[in-house]
């Protein structure tokens, strides 16, 4: 799969973004936000696995800002956070002022097994816990680390597009 | 009864400055500041009259002076003067009782400094050569014994004042030449002898007069390039003088524009008035431009003087040029403009440096990105300042605005009425004061915001406390003079109009004005300050009570959440992560790099152990005047070149000096012979 990727990149450049079908029937969350969303990530103490992935759901391949999805610099543009990673002690007070500098209405999505449950970080001394322990998460997206075509889709879900 | 006035005005203002020099240092201050009130209220109630009635006050002595004695004659134009003058000198003086404890009460100063507002009452009134200049000179001889105030403290101060010294002496050497050669070709040294025979005298021979005038009197009035006095010398006086420089002395530079072009020469060719509206034009961009990139909140008020008084001085000039090609309406409304401008900076100027001098008595710096927060540890001087700001920035409700309002509408409705260059000139001029405005707003914006609003910068600025009630007086009733002219210019507008009128060569009335609203007579031109005002305070209420709304249906409007800062989730927040003067006025510096050229300077020092790791970085920017560096430091360079030379001829030998003396005399006798 992996292989034939690449040669399909390398073979029809053009090709290189992947169809990931219509739009989803539903939304996940009536949010009041339709067709965009801007994202602000936090990583809040993150092995950086989901890093990638989220940097690949981004990337031309997945290519997430095609559904209206996009990753801003600042809390203070963004519609919803998005946080990796168990919360660890350095990271839960950022995590709380970024939540507190964003306008409403906003959503908090948690991504990776991690930021759910904190993974095989569980009690590390380091860590304070998951994400909803620290704030109020609206929509979760599993995995370790979840696949791109599984991030793109949970946005699409926001999105609706 | 107004001669009397007029010698009490001298006399008080004498006896002040004897007091001042004689009593201790605990009563000397009161009795001066008392019995310049005295001379204050004299020369008010005297110009008062004088713009009631339309009779001039003349009085006239063969004392005091040897050879020519003192004649003194008040017109409606002079009085303009000295009512603007004292009202600034009620306050300072005022101001003055406060700050006295913070080094202002030596002899020195509490001499020099009744001396200074006295000789500045009765500059308008001079009506010889002779008695003109003399007061001229203790003018700019006392305002300079208090620019040296601080000297035994601060070198800049005595740096200043060289400058001060040498600028406004070349400025006395110019008006003494245009005065001694109106004079000499009229045959007589009181003004009547000289206006009475002015306009006989070749064309060649009154331009260059009035050239001489114009850099000598506008050396005074700070305009660009021979204001490079004026950052120095206001920034180093203390608080009330540098109120009383930039609020009182400034305009007299502007009264002597007036004096000399329209009622000695009685107005003169289109080319002059060309001449005055361009130095005003870069003066007001100039200034401007220097009063927005400005770090130090005093320097940024002289560099905002500067840019003021190049506004007079477009307006100035565009009332000569519409004069001259027989435009008597437009000419009207812009004479009565730059008065305007002038009365409205006097006060808000005042207000600025007065509110200037206490943040600077309170914090112990001047420089911005040292202050901050000081609206709540201040309250009554920052909305002083808060008022001159908004006034200097032409925001309605504020005095400034009629002013420029008035410029404006003199230049636009001057615009369809006059011959190609004149056409051009204006168009310039518009398009200058259009800018300057913006300049100003964003100067003043960032001294009221960086200066007064966030969090104090450093410590002493923490520690702040609001200063003496007398201070707090003084600068108020200026600042409060702000919104009063603001809201009704008709106080002084029809004093204004008489002014200009005597200035010669204008229209009558430029404007009906009741109570409410100015009417420009000839001019399609309506403004009614008062309702303006009203329409804002209904909007602001407006806001007010929408929010109150707001507030109760929640569902409508969303909540309002008040956050900190968003400082990248930092923990710790310090008052060094704020914005600064230097950054707020960065993207313009870069904007204007090739006028301004500032020297930048960027030092990043590593760590021994690793480049990837810094160890500090040191940003310096420094933004000196670039006519100063470009024009006067390798003029005085060449000067300084030169004296060394001629040390050469002077070497203290005996010899050799018999030898120039014998030298001489061969060449005396060979020409002679």
């Amino acid at each position: 799969m992996t292989f034939r990727l690449l040669l399909q990149t390398v073979l029809h450049p053009s090709k290189v973004v992947k169809d990931l079908g219509g739009p989803p029937n539903s939304q996940h969350l009536s949010t009041g936000l339709h067709g965009s969303l801007q994202i602000r990530h936090v990583d809040a103490g993150s092995c950086n696995g989901c890093e990638l992935e989220v940097a690949s759901a981004f990337a031309p391949v997945y290519d997430a800002e095609r559904y209206g999805v996009r990753l801003v610099a600042s809390p203070r543009h963004a519609d919803a956070l998005l946080v990796t990673g168990p919360v660890t002690k350095n990271m839960s007070d950022p995590l709380r002022k970024t939540l507190d500098a964003m306008p409403e209405p906003r959503l908090v999505i948690s991504l990776g097994d991690c930021a759910h449950d904190c993974g095989i970080f569980k009690g590390a001394y380091g860590v304070e816990g998951s994400v909803s322990d620290v704030v109020q998460v609206d929509l979760h997206i599993a995995g370790c680390p979840p696949r791109p075509e599984v991030i793109v889709e949970a946005l699409r879900g926001l999105t609706g597009r | 009864m107004n001669e009397a006035c007029v010698v009490t005005v001298a006399l008080a203002g004498a006896m002040a400055a004897v007091f001042g020099a004689a009593l201790p240092v605990s009563s000397r201050v009161g009795a001066a500041v008392a019995l310049t009130w005295v001379s204050c209220a004299a020369a008010l109630v005297t110009a008062v009259s004088v713009l009631h009635s339309g009779h001039v006050v003349a009085l006239s002595t063969s004392a005091l002076l040897p050879f020519t004695g003192v004649t003194m004659v008040l017109n409606p134009l002079g009085a303009l003067f000295v009512i603007a003058i004292s009202v600034v000198a009620l306050a300072s003086t005022l101001y003055w009782l406060g700050y006295a404890s913070h080094g202002l009460a030596t002899r020195s100063a509490s001499s020099a400094l009744p001396l200074f507002v006295t000789s500045m009452l009765l500059v308008p009134f001079a009506a010889s050569v002779a008695t003109f200049l003399v007061l001229w000179e203790v003018m700019a001889l006392t305002s300079l014994v208090l620019v040296l105030t601080d000297q035994s403290r601060r070198e800049a101060a005595r740096s200043a004042a060289q400058w001060y010294a040498v600028m406004t002496h070349a400025g006395a050497a110019a008006i003494l030449l245009a005065l001694v050669l109106l004079s000499a070709h009229s045959g007589g040294q009181t003004f009547a002898d000289i206006e009475a025979h002015a306009r006989h005298l070749s064309g060649a021979m009154r331009g260059t007069i009035f050239v001489a005038a114009l850099l000598g009197f506008g050396s005074k009035a700070g305009a660009v390039p021979l204001h490079v006095w004026l950052p120095k010398a206001h920034v180093e006086a203390p608080g009330p003088a540098s109120a009383l420089m930039s609020g009182a002395m400034v305009n007299l530079g502007i009264y002597g524009i007036v004096l000399v072009g329209n009622e000695l020469l009685g107005g003169g060719p289109d080319w002059w008035w060309l001449l005055v509206s361009a130095l005003g034009v870069v003066s007001a961009l100039y200034g401007a431009l220097y009063a927005a990139t400005s770090s130090d909140l005093k320097r940024l008020l002289a560099y905002s003087t500067a840019d003021n008084m190049g506004l007079v001085l477009i307006a100035l000039g565009a009332s000569g040029i519409f004069a001259a090609s027989g435009h008597r309406t437009v000419a009207a409304v812009a004479m009565v403009a730059a008065l305007l401008l002038m009365v409205n900076h006097s006060v808000f100027k005042g207000a600025l440096f007065l509110a200037a001098g206490a943040v600077q008595i309170a914090t112990g710096t001047r420089d911005l990105d040292r202050l901050g927060g000081l609206m709540r540890r201040m309250p009554v001087t920052g909305a002083v300042f808060l008022a001159g700001a908004l006034a200097v920035s032409a925001v309605p409700p504020f005095n400034g605005f009629v002013g420029e309002w008035l410029l404006l509408q003199g230049l636009l409705h001057g615009l369809p009425t006059s011959n190609t260059s004149v056409v051009i000139s204006v168009t310039v001029a518009v398009a200058a004061v259009a800018l300057t405005g913006g300049l100003t707003i964003a100067a003043f914006v960032k001294a009221t915001g960086i200066g007064f609003l966030g969090r104090p910068r450093c410590d002493e600025t923490a520690e702040a406390h609001e200063v003496a009630i007398t201070m707090r007086l003084g600068a108020g009733a200026l600042g409060a003079l702000c919104l009063v002219l603001g809201l009704v210019p008709m106080l002084v507008l029809p004093a204004i109009e008489r002014a200009a009128a005597s200035a010669g060569r204008v229209g009558a009335t430029s404007s009906a004005s009741g109570w409410v609203s100015l009417h420009l007579l000839g001019l399609r031109g309506v403004l009614a300050p008062s309702l303006l005002a009203a329409g804002l305070a209904v909007a602001a209420l407006a806001m007010i009570v929408i929010r109150r709304l707001a507030h109760r249906r929640r569902s409508v409007w969303p909540a309002v959440n008040p956050v900190e800062p968003w400082g990248s989730g930092r923990r710790v927040q310090t008052a060094r992560m704020q914005y600064t003067a230097t950054s707020f006025a960065e993207p313009l510096q870069r904007v204007f790099d090739d006028v301004v050229r500032p020297s930048r300077d960027l030092n990043v020092s590593h760590l021994v152990e690793s480049r990837y790791y810094i160890e500090r970085i040191a940003y310096r920017t420094t933004n000196d005047d670039v006519i100063e560096r470009q024009f006067y430091r390798p003029f005085i360079a060449g000067v300084r070149w030169w004296g060394q030379r001629a040390r050469w001829f002077q070497n203290g030998s005996v010899h050799r000096y018999l030898a120039y003396g014998f030298v001489a005399l061969v060449i005396v006798l060979v020409v002679v012979t």
